[in-house]
């Protein structure tokens, strides 16, 4: 029998990429963001990672455990774990550092049905919930490093920041979010690999920029918005968490959407809220929105009518 | 006597407002920010509930069933008046604490819904039971929901400190994304419980608000006055003319019911086709708007 006879059912493209795969990328592309976190914050960064990724792989072993369904292997939940330790402050204790990723994994994404249900980033909403449960905790960013307020505190407040050291990673912040260098590395090698590409974070970026220059009260200042794109989550934002396969759309167009809304959220809660911070409520607010963005931006299937195919009788 | 005791036990675990029927979530959601809130607010609503029940049983021949629900809510909105001016009279801090969901008492839909579904249909006494096995329910889910986030979101329990200082609460539970979460393990905590138990061979019957819409097999019969729910009467009259069904369900309607309001809105509509179809026609709504889609489609 001839392979051209062979009937299958769609989809008829097949990929060699599995999602371990997809992950251990992922896990790779965040190393320079994590070993600068290491470097710069010391050792205690590294507890806090190995806290972080210990209870979202525990748990998600247990749940599978007791599920009869073990979907630890697929790596996913590594990379939950490592991004939110790398939204956590340096200074947390390590308890509240356990829970973020007991939630995220157990709340946000088990209980919804595992990968590929959860309709929220787990490490974003893990990082919400610890912010809004312990706001002293994870808004103190002095460490033994450094002191004082993060750069976009400072910008917010109108004072001078230092570029230099925002771009290399020098200064305060939360683990993974100071160096625009080693995300940008980390992304780079994404961006070669194919796992993610430029739709969102471009769209994002940009829309951001241009928000920010309108109404930052800086006008079109270089200066202004490269410390606002290099402060706070932007780039880490941008790259690791706007881009999860399973909480943005899947339609071209919707994802350039997704990235627009994004950069004017981010600008709003940046620029007009009252925290210096905004783009974890950002991506979280795009992802609660990715049905209706999806639903409105679904190419037409060749051959659709306009108002239905007419019955007749 | 025997017939209060299954009332209680039917408001406080089989069909629980707040864990079993999810009715009156605003304030379950809004006040239990602490036990003794909850609690309050439990027995405030208990209160309500269960006098306002027995006046609607004691009226429930007198009432017109074309205004039922504004006479229900004269007669809830008084009690609630009574209540929330004892209360600023005598517990003005609760009465703070609860705000604006004292006043709000009026529109829970678990006090209109017992009106509706059981006081206005049985007689005072199973119904102040009702009420009170309702409010009891009410306010053991509230004072629960309400432990557990004073315990989690500020470390105390009734006002007293019990978690030590170096324990940090998480205060996400004493916000409203906390109560949802509180609400649904407690929740998730009672079928757990219930499924467990059901499979140890104790049964628990599934049932609806106040009626499984199963007359066969349901024992509040002395009570209930069976035509509310029961859409097999409909298909039960099948067999009868035409003529002594219209009547039929022109007093079923005229008594106002939900379902019988269903059943005349079946018979407007067939009346309106006009057709030979709508004499054929089955007495349930469903059927008769059925049915005369399809005449419809024939006369096109």
């Amino acid at each position: 029998m001839s392979e051209l006879f062979k009937v299958s059912s769609n989809p008829h493209i097949r990929s060699k990429v599995a999602t371990n795969g997809l992950m251990l990328a992922v896990v790779i592309a965040l190393m320079p963001a994590t070993g600068f976190g290491i470097y710069n914050f010391g050792p205690r960064a590294l507890a806090v990672i190995m806290v972080t990724v210990a209870s979202t792989v525990l748990t998600e072993y247990f749940f599978g455990l007791y599920k009869n369904k073990l979907t630890v292997t697929d790596l996913s939940a590594v990379v939950t774990g490592l991004l939110l330790a790398l939204n956590l402050p340096v200074s947390i204790p390590l308890w509240m550092a356990a829970l973020g990723g007991i939630f995220a994994i157990l709340v946000v994404k088990m209980l919804f049905g595992g990968l590929g249900q959860n309709f929220m980033n787990p490490a974003l909403a893990a990082r919400c919930f610890l912010l809004i449960s312990f706001p002293t905790a994870m808004t103190a960013f002095d460490c033994d490093a450094y002191t004082g307020a993060t750069p976009l505190a400072l910008l917010k407040n109108g004072e001078p920041v230092n570029l230099l050291n925002m771009v290399t990673g020098h200064t305060a912040g939360t683990i993974g979010e100071t160096s625009v260098i080693a995300i940008a590395v980390g992304a780079c090698l994404l961006l070669l690999l194919g796992v993610i590409d430029l739709r969102i974070p471009g769209s994002y970026i940009v829309t951001f920029v241009i928000f920010a220059g309108l109404f930052g009260g800086y006008g079109f200042n270089p200066s202004y918005l490269a410390a606002q794109l290099s402060g706070g989550g932007m780039m880490l934002g941008a790259f690791f968490m706007a881009t999860d396969y399973v909480t943005r759309p899947i339609t071209i167009k919707g994802q350039y959407v997704f990235g627009i809304f994004l950069g004017l959220m981010t600008g709003i809660f940046r620029i007009f809220g009252p925290s210096a911070e905004g783009v974890s409520y950002a991506i979280i607010l795009g992802n609660l929105l990715v049905p209706l963005i999806e639903k409105y931006t679904m190419p037409t299937a060749f051959g659709h009518r306009k108002g239905g195919v007419r019955r007749e009788k | 006597m025997n017939k209060a005791g299954e009332r209680l036990y039917n408001g406080l675990v089989k069909e629980n407002p707040t864990f079993v029927l999810m009715l009156g979530m605003c304030p379950t959601l809004a006040v239990t920010t602490s036990a003794i809130n909850g609690l309050g607010m439990g027995l405030t609503t208990m209160v309500v509930l269960a006098l306002s029940n027995m006046i609607i049983s004691l009226l429930r021949n007198i009432i017109p069933d074309r205004v039922r629900i504004p006479a229900f809510i004269v007669i809830i909105a008084s009690f609630v008046t009574i209540v929330q001016l004892l209360l600023e009279a005598y517990l003005p801090s609760l009465n703070q604490a609860l705000g604006v969901y004292i006043p709000l008492i009026v529109v829970n839909c678990i006090i209109l819904g017992r009106a509706e579904s059981y006081a206005y249909s049985n007689p005072v006494m199973p119904s102040l039971f009702d009420g009170i096995g309702m409010g009891l329910g009410f306010t053991f889910a509230l004072t629960c929901i309400g432990l557990v986030r004073e315990l989690l979101g500020a470390g105390q329990l009734f006002g007293v400190d019990i978690l030590p200082d170096s324990v940090e609460p998480i205060r996400i539970f004493g916000q409203a994304p906390g109560a949802f979460f509180v609400l649904a393990g407690l929740v998730a905590l009672q079928n757990y419980v219930k499924e467990s138990r059901k499979k140890a061979g104790k049964e628990y019957e599934k049932i609806g608000s106040g009626c499984t819409q199963d007359c066969m097999n349901c024992k509040d019969s002395e009570g209930c006055s069976k035509r509310f729910y029961d859409e097999n009467a409909g298909r039960k009259a099948e067999g009868k003319t035409k003529q002594a069904k219209t009547q039929e369900n022109a007093a079923a309607a005229g008594s106002g019911k939900t379902g019988n309001a269903k059943t005349g809105n079946g018979v407007t509509g067939n009346a309106k086709t006009g057709s030979e179809a709508a004499g054929n026609t089955k007495a349930g709504n469903a059927a008769g708007s059925r049915k005369t889609g399809s005449t419809d489609e024939e006369g096109r």
